[in-house]
């Protein structure tokens, strides 16, 4: 346990040491593609002027979908990075793709003022379902551990995945209500984005957050309710494969490296 | 003596029991999807060839004790005390560990190579199971056995073999271990430095600790050890009085069996190294054949590559005539001390005894060229040296030594 907490804080501090703004750049990346984003979306695609709020909940969205991204990124190399360690000594294998976790909730928690802080500016009012993002943040922990824990422990192995994973996250970019809400797509695409585990936990943050009017997860899922149990069974056997595949790995990480 | 009797009968810190490891070999590794594709074989792993690094290995380390290992490159020393750290799997057999183990693999312990020292302490400290508090707490300890309080906010991936050495060694000192696993720390660092490990290995050992050393330097076995362990192709080749044990290594290392009966030398095309000229000097640099009792020899071995040896390692025996009884032994480049050398190159080779214990008499130098698993060259002709001077004793060698006598009447109730 403290073990997980050290090495996460060093791993927060080493990520901005030797750079000049050290902990702004973790705001100041999300915020810069907040801003293209928006940008494009505003003014190139009109897209904004259907939705409710768009810029505030489009800063939202960027902010969660980067803890997601961010954590399951650097989680693909984090046991070979630690190579020195994980070869010469023996502590539980999961405190690593953890402690990588663990360090973008420490940037994201520090995001989260500034997020609110913009989304008062674009006008949302304070809600009391805003003391539910907690809830929110949980489900999206637990997948993102989840494919943190998969990633980390498959890589020593197959190295593609590494590039498999880059690819396949821009294309959860996409296939994730991050940039829209799902309402605004046409149905067939909207069926595939369903299935997407990540698309219930960004609509909850929506209605919760943004518009209490929006359709919310089981809202989107109106109709075509088997889709909304299929992304929640493949959230659950993610997790569930991950743990089974981590812990099956863990005790031959230090060989394969 | 009694010291190794008393620790034969203590209880078990460390029990092996037919311990097996191997590793898949691949002619060239399948890590990527593309090679696994166009050979979908490997991804069967049962049909990968093995390599058997451990097989079969069965041994106790009792509570207490300095325990060796020693064995060729490549032998499984590194693996097997892996094994021992649970760092690596078990592919059969049982190991029991009895207390808090704490491992020194490969010369460190694990550091983050973009974190300062300081850093590394601390994360080290946790991971060694000790709180914050406790590791910040003995920071300053470790800093002051390493003796690097200058270096202390420099990141470790500017510090030297040798200095990261020194830190490794010392947080594992205070890692509150019953059983320390210490591989090959004696072969890089300073001579000083050395001894310190030894020291404080000598007083862990003392105040009930167990050691067990992985080492290429067979005066600390033989000084230190309680015990000591040879292994051989993943097996145990000996196991016992470290004198013995290390006699064994010696003999395998530089005269293997088969290459005595056979093929007596790796000679040949592609003979890697030999000897190209011995002979004595004394004091002054001056060719020599015979000096007088306490003058200072030097013995000089020149020997010319034909390859690249990344690691040349000799062997000189001092024997006496006729007996042919070796008296000493001095092994040079077990540490690495001897830098690469590559074909064509020359290097000369001196060693200084002080040669005040010998008896006058007549003796001779015996010396071998190889590495690690092979023997390249051997003495033709042994080089002779005779001590002059009177008294020629009836014993081989003269040791220092002072006399000291008490007793008088007597002051306390002792007899
Ligand atoms: N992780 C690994 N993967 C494949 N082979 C290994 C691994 N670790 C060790 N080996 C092999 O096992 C054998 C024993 O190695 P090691 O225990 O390091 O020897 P040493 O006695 O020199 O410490 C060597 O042939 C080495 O190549
Ligand atoms: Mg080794």
């Amino acid at each position: 346990m403290y073990l997980l907490w050290v090495m996460s804080l060093t791993e927060f501090r080493m990520t901005f040491h030797g750079t000049v703004l050290g902990y702004l750049w973790s705001l100041a990346r999300p915020l810069l593609t907040f801003g293209v984003l928006l940008a494009v979306f505003t003014q190139v695609f009109r897209l904004g002027a259907e939705v409710v709020n768009y810029p505030a909940l489009l800063l939202l969205n960027v902010m969660l979908f980067a803890l997601f991204a961010e954590s399951t990124n650097r989680a693909v190399t984090s046991l070979v990075a630690r190579e020195e360690i994980v070869r010469r000594t023996q502590f539980p294998r999961l405190v690593v793709p953890l402690s990588v976790v663990l360090t973008e909730v420490f940037n994201f928690t520090l995001n989260l003022a500034t997020v609110f802080a913009f989304i008062l500016l674009y006008g949302v009012e304070p809600r009391w379902t805003w003391l539910l993002l907690p809830v929110i943040v949980l489900a999206l922990l637990m997948i993102t551990v989840a494919v943190a824990m998969l990633l980390s422990a498959t890589y020593p192995r197959l190295r593609d995945i590494a590039l498999i994973w880059s690819v396949m996250a821009t294309v959860l970019f996409y296939g994730t209500p991050v940039l829209y809400p799902i309402e605004v797509t046409p149905p067939t695409f909207q069926d595939i984005v369903q299935v997407n585990p990540l698309t219930p936990i960004f609509e909850q943050a929506q209605k919760w957050i943004i518009d209490p009017n929006a359709p919310g997860a089981l809202g989107a899922s109106e109709g075509s309710e088997y889709l909304l149990f299929a992304s929640i069974a493949l959230y659950v056997g993610i997790c569930v494969a991950a743990v089974r595949v981590f812990f099956r790995e863990a005790p031959r990480i230090a060989e394969e490296l | 003596m009694s010291d190794r009797s008393a620790t034969a009968s203590a209880p078990v810190a460390i029990e092996v029991r037919e311990v097996r490891k191997s590793f898949p070999v691949q002619a060239e590794r399948l890590t990527t999807l593309k090679e696994r594709l166009v050979k979908p074989s490997a991804w069967l792993r049962q049909e990968a060839e093995k390599l058997e690094a451990l097989r079969e290995i069965s041994f106790d380390v009792n509570r207490g004790e300095f325990f060796g290992v020693i064995g060729r490159n490549g032998c499984g020393k590194s693996t097997l005390l892996k094994l021992l750290a649970s760092i690596y799997s078990l592919d059969g057999g049982s190991i029991r560990v009895a207390g808090r183990l704490a491992p020194f693999i490969e010369l460190g312990v694990g550091f983050n190579h973009e974190l300062t020292a300081r850093d590394n302490v601390l994360l080290n400290g946790v991971m060694m199971g000790l709180s914050p508090a406790e590791a910040r707490a003995r920071y300053d300890v470790v800093i002051d056995f390493a003796e690097l309080h200058e270096y202390t906010n420099l990141k470790l991936k500017n510090y030297s073999s040798g200095m990261q050495v020194r830190l490794a060694f010392a947080l594992m000192m205070q890692a509150d271990a019953d059983i320390l696993l210490v591989d090959e720390v004696l072969a890089v660092g300073d001579v000083a430095f050395q001894e310190k490990c030894i020291d404080s290995l000598e007083r862990m050992k003392r105040s009930g600790g167990t050691i067990v050393l992985v080492t290429h330097d067979m005066g600390a076995i033989q000084s230190h050890c309680d015990r000591a362990m040879m292994i051989e192709h993943g097996e145990v080749e000996a196991i016992g009085d470290p004198a013995v044990v290390s006699a064994r290594y010696l003999q395998l290392v530089f005269a293997p069996e088969e290459e005595m009966e056979a093929a007596p030398l790796d000679t040949g095309p592609e003979r890697g190294a030999e000897f190209t000229a011995a002979w004595l000097t004394d004091g002054e640099e001056a060719r020599v054949e015979a000096v007088s009792a306490g003058e200072p020899v030097m013995v000089n071995l020149t020997v010319r590559a034909h390859g690249d040896i990344p690691r040349l390692q000799a062997l000189l025996e001092l024997v006496n005539n006729p007996e042919g009884v070796v008296i000493a032994r001095f092994p040079i480049g077990y540490g690495g001390e001897i830098p690469p050398i590559s074909a064509g190159e020359e290097l000369t080779m001196r060693v200084s005894l002080d040669a005040s214990g010998l008896r006058p008499g007549s003796y001779r130098f015996h010396y071998h060229l190889g590495t690690a698993d092979r023997l390249y060259d051997r003495s033709s002709e042994p080089l002779a040296l005779r001590i002059t001077g009177a008294d020629p004793g009836e014993s081989l060698v003269d040791l220092s030594h002072r006399i000291e006598i008490e007793g008088g009447p007597p002051e306390g109730d002792e007899g």
